[in-house]
This record gives C-alpha cells, sequence and structure tokens, in this order.
C-alpha cells in the first residue's frame, strides 16, 4: 500500500483495513481509492452574495471549496478610455460610478490628484466640508458593508437597520450635493456648492441619534455568538497575503498591518483631528479573520464619528468654497499618482496629463480588484486548511467589493 | 384499525388537492418555453457539467448513523409507554440500554465520524 | 358555550342522516366523513398558512423598522392570498435536465407529509379527526418523511445548488430526528401513553404541564424542532446567500408554493407539538372548561410561532459542519441524559407502580 496522503488518517474498522480519507470526501480501501467527484461550480454572476455581479468558478468537493477562479468583467464600462477623452471636470462624475457605494470619496480622491497635478491650492473651507461629506460617505459605506454581511451570514435584520440609517446619511448628502448616490459634488478645486444653513446642525443631530444605534448594532450582530462561530475562526488572511496581494483599507487592517492613508501619506487636513487608526485584534480567533476586518469597519465607524464632531466644529463660517478654476482646468504633460483612503481601502489614480484639458491616460487602482484577486490565495493559504462554501461566501462578504470599481 | 382509515384518507385527499392545485394552474398559466430559459440555472452562466455526481461520504456516515441511533430511539418507545409497571427493572435496563448507546456515540465520536472534514 | 364540536357534531348527524337515507352502507359513510373532514382540514391549514404568512411579514417588519404589506386589505391582510393567485398563475419552467417524476412528486410529497400530521393534532376539546393511539410516533414518522420531500427535490432538479441543498437538508433532518425523538421519550415516560388526546387531558392546569417536569426535554426538542423545520438558524437547505434558493430552485409556480406552504405548515406543527406535549394542549392553564379550548390552543400555538419568527430574524445561520457537530455532540448526550434524569425522578419521586 502506498504511503498516505498527509491530510489522510487510516484507522481500520473492526480489524478490516478500510481507510477514511478525512480529505475532501473520499473513501480508501486495499482495492483502490474510492474517490468522490470534484466539481465546478458557477457562484454568480446572478447569485444573492457575490455583491452585484462578480463571478466566482468554484472547483468543489462535496461542500468543501479547493480552489475559487474569480471571473470579472461584467460590470465593464469602460472608465479608463472614457476618461482619456473627457476633460477632467466631465470625469469626476465617472468616479461616482466606481465605488457607488462612497462616491464622495471617488470624486475627491480625483479631484486631489488634478490638483496636485495642475498645482492648485484649495480653501480651507473646502478641505472641512470635503472631510465631512467624505467621512459621511465612509460611514454610509461601512454601514453597507456591515448590512451586507450580515444577509451573507443569514441575518436579515442587520441589513435593514443599516439601510435605515444610511438613508439618513444619504438625506444629507443629498441636501448638500442634489443628489443621493452619484454625487458629483466635490469638484476640481473645490466644491460643487456650499453647505445649505442648517445642514451641520442637522448632521450633529444625526450623530447624536447615530452612536447609541452602533451598541444596538453590536448587540444584534457583532456579539452573536453565532455570528463569531461562523467568521472568526475562518476566512484568515496572513500579513503576507495581505501585503503581497496588495489588500488595503479595512481588509489590511483586519490582518494587523498599521496602514492607513489619512494617517500615513497625509492629505486633505485629516492631521488636524484627533482619531485612531482601527487595528484588528484578533479577538475572538486567529488575527486576519472575517470577524477581524468586519470589527475593523465596525470601529472606523466610531472614529468617523469623531472626525466629523471635530471637523463640523472647526468649519470655518465664511469663506469660498470654489478656488478660480478655469472651466478648461489644464494640467502640465507631466504625471501623478495619487492615492487616498476609501472606505474600501487605497484608491489611488495615476494621471498623465497631456498639457491640455483632457488627459493621456487615467488609470485607476482600485481596492476590491485587489482584495478579489486574494481570493484563490486565502482558500489555498495553509492558515485555512479548510474552506466551506459558507466560509468562502463569508471571506468575500468580509472583503466588501463592490463591482463597479472592479470592473470600471 | 379504523382509526388508521383516516391517515388513509387523508394521504389520498391530501395528494388529490394537491395534484388539482397542479392541475389547476396548469389550464390558467401561460407557457412559452424557450432553449434557453429551459437551461438548468447555475446563476446566469452554462453549467459544467451534470449534477449527478458521486457526493460527498460524509452525508452517508450520517445518515448511517441515523439509522443506527434512531432505531435505537424506536426500541426506546414501548419501553418508555410501560415504564412504570415494569418497576426497578426497568429502570436498571434502560441505564444499561443508555450506557450501550452512548458509548457507540462515543465509538463514533472517537473515529472521528462526527467530524465534518 | 363556544365549543365548536357541537356545532361539527350537528352538522355530521346532519350528512349521516341524508346518506343513510341513501341506503349507503356504515363503512362508506365514515370514510366519505374522513374525506370530508380531511378537505375542512386541508381549509383549515391553508388559511392557518396564509395568516402565518402575512403575521411573518409583519413581524418581520416590526423587527426591522418598517410596515410591511399595506394596500392589500386592513393593513395587507389578504396580501398572501393576492400572492398565492399569482403563483398560481405564474409559467411553470421546468428545465430540460431534470428527472421529470422525481422533480414533479417531491412538492407532493413535502406538503402531503406535512399535511398527515394534522390527523391526530388535538385543536380543542373533542376536536381531534381521529386520536391514534401511536399519536406521538405517528408524527415523529410523518413529519421525517418531509425529508424525502426535500431529497427528491434536491436530486430531481439535477442542479447543484439543489443537490447541495437536498444534501444537506437531508443530513440535517436526520440529524435532528434522534435528539427530537428522544427528547419526547421524557413525556412519554411521565405521561405512559403516545395518544395527544389523553396527554393534553392530563395537562388540565398550569402547573401540570409537562415543561415544568421536562425542561430540559422542552429545550432539546424546541432547537431540533427549529431544524426540522429548516428555519433560520438552521435554513442551510435553502441559505440564500449560498445555494441560491437550495433545493427550490428549479421550481416555480405553483410546485414553489407547495414547498413555501409545506415549511409553514412545519412550523406550525412544531409549535403544535410543543404546545400539546409541554404547555397543556387545548387545556385552559386555569383548570379545565375557562374558555373556549380551540381558543386556548391557538393562541398558545401562535406564540410559539412567534418564536420561531423571533429567531428567524435575530439570528445568523449555523454553518453545516457547527449544525451537525451540535446536533451530534450536544443535543443527543444532553437528551439522553434527558432520559437518565426522567427516568430516576419518576423512580425516586412517583414512585413505580
Amino acid at each position: 500500500m502506498e504511503q498516505a496522503a498527509p491530510d489522510q488518517k487510516r484507522f481500520a474498522v473492526d480489524g478490516d483495513d478500510v481507510y477514511i480519507d478525512l480529505g475532501p470526501g473520499g473513501v480508501e480501501t486495499p482495492e483502490g481509492i474510492y474517490d468522490t467527484d470534484r466539481y465546478t461550480v458557477n457562484m454568480g454572476p446572478q447569485h444573492p452574495a457575490t455583491h452585484g455581479v462578480l463571478r466566482l468558478r468554484l472547483e468543489m468537493d462535496g461542500e468543501t471549496v479547493i480552489a475559487i477562479d474569480p471571473v470579472i468583467g461584467y460590470l465593464h464600462r469602460c472608465f479608463e478610455k472614457h476618461a482619456e477623452s473627457l476633460s477632467y471636470p466631465m470625469v469626476i462624475p465617472f468616479t461616482d460610478r466606481l465605488d457607488y457605494l462612497a462616491g464622495m470619496n471617488q470624486n475627491w480622491s480625483l479631484a486631489l490628484g488634478v490638483e496636485r497635478l495642475a498645482g492648485i491650492e484649495v480653501p480651507e473651507k473646502v478641505e472641512y466640508i470635503r472631510v465631512i461629506v467624505g467621512e459621511l460617505n465612509r460611514i454610509a459605506s461601512h454601514l453597507v458593508a456591515f448590512g451586507t454581511f450580515g444577509l451573507d451570514m443569514g441575518a436579515f435584520t442587520p441589513f435593514l437597520w443599516a439601510f435605515r440609517d444610511r438613508e439618513k446619511i444619504l438625506d444629507l448628502l443629498e441636501w448638500a450635493s442634489g443628489a443621493r448616490l452619484l454625487y458629483n459634488y466635490i469638484w476640481v478645486g473645490g466644491v460643487a456648492r456650499d453647505l445649505p444653513d442648517g445642514w451641520t446642525a442637522k448632521c450633529l443631530e444625526f450623530l447624536d441619534y447615530f452612536e447609541p444605534k452602533l451598541a444596538e448594532y453590536n448587540n444584534l450582530l457583532s456579539y452573536n455568538q453565532i455570528f463569531i462561530e461562523r467568521t472568526a475562526k475562518t476566512g484568515i488572511i496572513s500579513k503576507d497575503i495581505a501585503v503581497g496581494y496588495g489588500l488595503s483599507g479595512p481588509n489590511l487592517r483586519g490582518s494587523g498591518v498599521d496602514w492607513d492613508l489619512r494617517r500615513d501619506d497625509p492629505y486633505s487636513i485629516y492631521d488636524r483631528f484627533e482619531w485612531d487608526v482601527a487595528l484588528g485584534t484578533g479577538e475572538y480567533g486567529p488575527l486576519g479573520s472575517c470577524w477581524d476586518r468586519y470589527w475593523v469597519r465596525i470601529l472606523e465607524i466610531g472614529q468617523s464619528i469623531r472626525i466629523l464632531r471635530q471637523a463640523i466644529n472647526g468649519l470655518p463660517a465664511e469663506g469660498d468654497v470654489k478656488e478660480k478654476v478655469p472651466k478648461k482646468a489644464k494640467a502640465p504633460e507631466s504625471d501623478y499618482y495619487v492615492r487616498t483612503e476609501v472606505p474600501k481601502g487605497e484608491l489611488g489614480f495615476y494621471i498623465i496629463g497631456s498639457g491640455k484639458d483632457t488627459a493621456r491616460r487615467i488609470k485607476a487602482r482600485s481596492p476590491s480588484f485587489c482584495a478579489i484577486s486574494a481570493m484563490d490565495a486565502i482558500v489555498k493559504s495553509p492558515d485555512n486548511p479548510r474552506m466551506l462554501i459558507a466560509d468562502v461566501v463569508a471571506t468575500v462578504a468580509s472583503l466588501d467589493i463592490v463591482l463597479g470599481e472592479i470592473d470600471r | 384499525m379504523s382509526e388508521f382509515a383516516a391517515v388513509a384518507v387523508f394521504l389520498l385527499v391530501g395528494t388529490g388537492i394537491v395534484l388539482f392545485t397542479f392541475l389547476l394552474a396548469k389550464i390558467i398559466r401561460p407557457s412559452a418555453p424557450n432553449p434557453v430559459k429551459l437551461e438548468t440555472y447555475e446563476c446566469g452562466e452554462t453549467p459544467y457539467g451534470t449534477a449527478e455526481l458521486q457526493y460527498n461520504v460524509r452525508f452517508y456516515i450520517y445518515a448511517l448513523l441515523f439509522v443506527i441511533f434512531d432505531v435505537e430511539a424506536i426500541f426506546l418507545f414501548p419501553w418508555a409507554l410501560v415504564y412504570r409497571s415494569l418497576g426497578l427493572f426497568a429502570f436498571v435496563e434502560m441505564v444499561i440500554f443508555i450506557t450501550i448507546l452512548v458509548f457507540g456515540l462515543f465509538y463514533a465520536w472517537r473515529k472521528g465520524v462526527l467530524k465534518w472534514f | 358555550m363556544l365549543e365548536l364540536r357541537g356545532i361539527i357534531d350537528a352538522i355530521w348527524s346532519f350528512i349521516v342522516g341524508l346518506l343513510a337515507g341513501l341506503g349507503i352502507p356504515q363503512w362508506a359513510i365514515e370514510l366519505v366523513g374522513y374525506a370530508l373532514i380531511a378537505v375542512v382540514m386541508f381549509g383549515v391549514v391553508a388559511v392557518i398558512v396564509l395568516f402565518l404568512v402575512w403575521w411573518e411579514r409583519k413581524v418581520s417588519a416590526k423587527m426591522q423598522d418598517r410596515l410591511g404589506p399595506m394596500r392589500v386589505g386592513w393593513h395587507g391582510i389578504i396580501q398572501t392570498i393576492a400572492d398565492a393567485i399569482k403563483l398560481l398563475q405564474k409559467e411553470d419552467i421546468t428545465p430540460k435536465a431534470i428527472d421529470f417524476p422525481i422533480h414533479f412528486w417531491a412538492p407532493v410529497v413535502t406538503f402531503v407529509a406535512a399535511f398527515m400530521v394534522y390527523v391526530t393534532v388535538p385543536f380543542g376539546k373533542g376536536l381531534i379527526v381521529s386520536d391514534l393511539s401511536v399519536g406521538v410516533l405517528y408524527i415523529i414518522a410523518i413529519t421525517t418523511f418531509t425529508v424525502i420531500g426535500l431529497l427528491m427535490a434536491g436530486w430531481g432538479s439535477n442542479n447543484k445548488y439543489s443537490l447541495l441543498g437536498g444534501f444537506r437538508s437531508a443530513a440535517q433532518v436526520v440529524s435532528y430526528e434522534v435528539p427530537l425523538s428522544l427528547a419526547l421519550l421524557g413525556v412519554i415516560m411521565i405521561s405512559q401513553t403516545l395518544s395527544l388526546g389523553t396527554i393534553v387531558t392530563q395537562q388540565d392546569n398550569l402547573l401540570k404541564w409537562y415543561v415544568w417536569r421536562q425542561p430540559l426535554g422542552f429545550l432539546i426538542f424546541w432547537i431540533a424542532a427549529t431544524a426540522e423545520c429548516n428555519r433560520t438558524p438552521f435554513d442551510l437547505p435553502e441559505a440564500d446567500s449560498e445555494l441560491v434558493a437550495g433545493f427550490v430552485t428549479e421550481y416555480s409556480g405553483m410546485k414553489f408554493a407547495m414547498f413555501f406552504l409545506a415549511e409553514f405548515v412545519n412550523m406550525f406543527t412544531a409549535s403544535v407539538v410543543a404546545v400539546t406535549l409541554f404547555f397543556g394542549g387545548w387545556m385552559s392553564p386555569f383548570g379545565p372548561d375557562f374558555g373556549p379550548s380551540w381558543m386556548w390552543f391557538l393562541g398558545k400555538t401562535m406564540f410559539f410561532v412567534f418564536v420561531l419568527m423571533w429567531f428567524r430574524w435575530t439570528y445568523p445561520r449555523l454553518r453545516v459542519d457547527q449544525l451537525m457537530g451540535f446536533a451530534w455532540k450536544v443535543l443527543l448526550p444532553l437528551a439522553f441524559l434527558n432520559i437518565l434524569l426522567t427516568g430516576l425522578g419518576i423512580y425516586l419521586f412517583d414512585g413505580l407502580k
């Protein structure tokens, strides 16, 4: 008889030479190996747990997933090609559609890049407004992450609670920008318009309402024993994989890597506020588990609330909200890579100026794309000896991907 | 046995009503099949192969365990029914029987049968 | 006063008179009677399910800060009927790859198995179709038939998601079947009967409810029954975020409706068994003949249905290995312990005859 594979455990049953393979399915007897069929199954594009039109090709044996092949491109809209033929202010609305759950942060990222490339300074009030809407949108995006994670774990109620509160944020953003999803609010050189009268008071009112709700969320989902059992011991991403695959944002910090662009590559006025970078703790299991990434997002919501309170207090009453930028803003014939911390992680735009009002090339580096590319490595990593289909769902949900950003 | 006549009648009437609703639905519903619609659903993509495959042996082992333990549970029913009239003998025998069952469970547990992977 | 038995008897004696006048033999009249009762029971079950679906939507809406159905009827009360009519008109899409007989009969088996339990459910004083002498055993046996339907649906659909769902439900239901039947043994040891009617009449006031003597047994039963109903946190067979819709993926129209109906019927059955065996069934807690018995029965049962809904809208779902581990490693040893404790308790406190 051949040597058993490492994952096979052999024992005799009642003296007979029957060997049971404790690997994914399969029985080995002296006559030969009776292995169960391995099969391939499409998960997506039309699947409730793939957050849009992601398609995962799963190699399975029984319930165990052996390999994952993400197939993307079902939502491709040629963002980068469009960006080559449009002037900079016209590209901004397209960025809304990258990560449609956090449009403000995407607007901000590209606007910042163009400003730095063209050497435009923005007024102080603009910086405050950008921080306020950006952090509000970060909370909204993390709320969706929280809700959909609960949904993928089979708990429906957190989803609707999260959307109830996200609705209030969208109301605020709508009041400021006129849109609920695709804002086009942060422009090159400023913001589209000043915050309306009474907006800040309403925003503070929302924060007072929302802060206690976080504790409710935690009681409902975060500390639920079933939820912890499901998420805290699976989908483990080691620091090596996280850094190697270019994970960023909460996914990276969930693995314990202390890296936040708002602090480590400061832009805007984040250095003026007092806040902490949330890190995964590995409280209920190995560091870098699904629960850790989830928990980082919950903590970040709290930190965003802290930043928001300070920013609203510091917001100058008077001041311009637009730098005098010509309608056809020109950027010099050079290149610049800008990166900002959006809710999903590091969003980068590599902009090559042409000396005219259009860019020669705009390349987006999207955090979700890096996150989903790590899926196969996560499944095959020794940290996750066995991934069931339910664990894959949990891991995809904990990576908080948005297909608009992956496919661009 | 006449009390079981009701069971038989319920079986027939239940099946009849379900089939009747199917028939009713067949009369009033539209039918517009096309090859794409009649494809097996696999999240909107063409399925890979068939689903009639040799499946994980785990489920089979659980089924075997079930047969063993459920038959034993059924053995306990008549015993439980006359428990009071059998006296101390019944209690002692039950302890022995359940001890054997627990040993069986423990054996299966140690064999790794209860492990999913 | 409000007992329904009298009304039913009056109608029945009228029908018997009519049929006997036509010279129909006694056994045929009895069969016709059962058939009529079966049809009426189907109506009762259907109405209960229609109500439960609406109620579940309202309960979930309340828990999630929304209104739920509001448009069709008062607070959307006939929304479910509208949905049922819609399902009746839906195109029945049966993919080419299916195994037709298995695929076709699966919903029938599932629903009929769920429906046949009601042969021996005591709805109220005298409101029991046939008080089978093996009632408890019958219910355990018949509810397990549901799993055959689900397995047929999973295999017959020739769809990998259905297959996973079907296997999951089979493994889950058979695993929880064992602790469930062992948990009910405790009650039988105390009551010394398998007839549901007798078990109810034994618990004729609050203090005699068997739950006080079988708290552990009730807990094991209730958890296992939740799993048998395939409800969250044990809804793995149709886990929508993992398996799309599990074993019902390839069903549409009326066939889907039958699975849906069976799920709610099973939910009601689980509550019925809990109420009947542990909470005095239709007996009022304040001694016999206090208020109409069927209202006590419905009230208690609805409370337990509400608990099931409460579970569903609060808990996330377990993973398949955790689910199995819990049944075999936690519930089963506890169920054995419960039998031992019950035997010892009867021996020490009641004495044996």
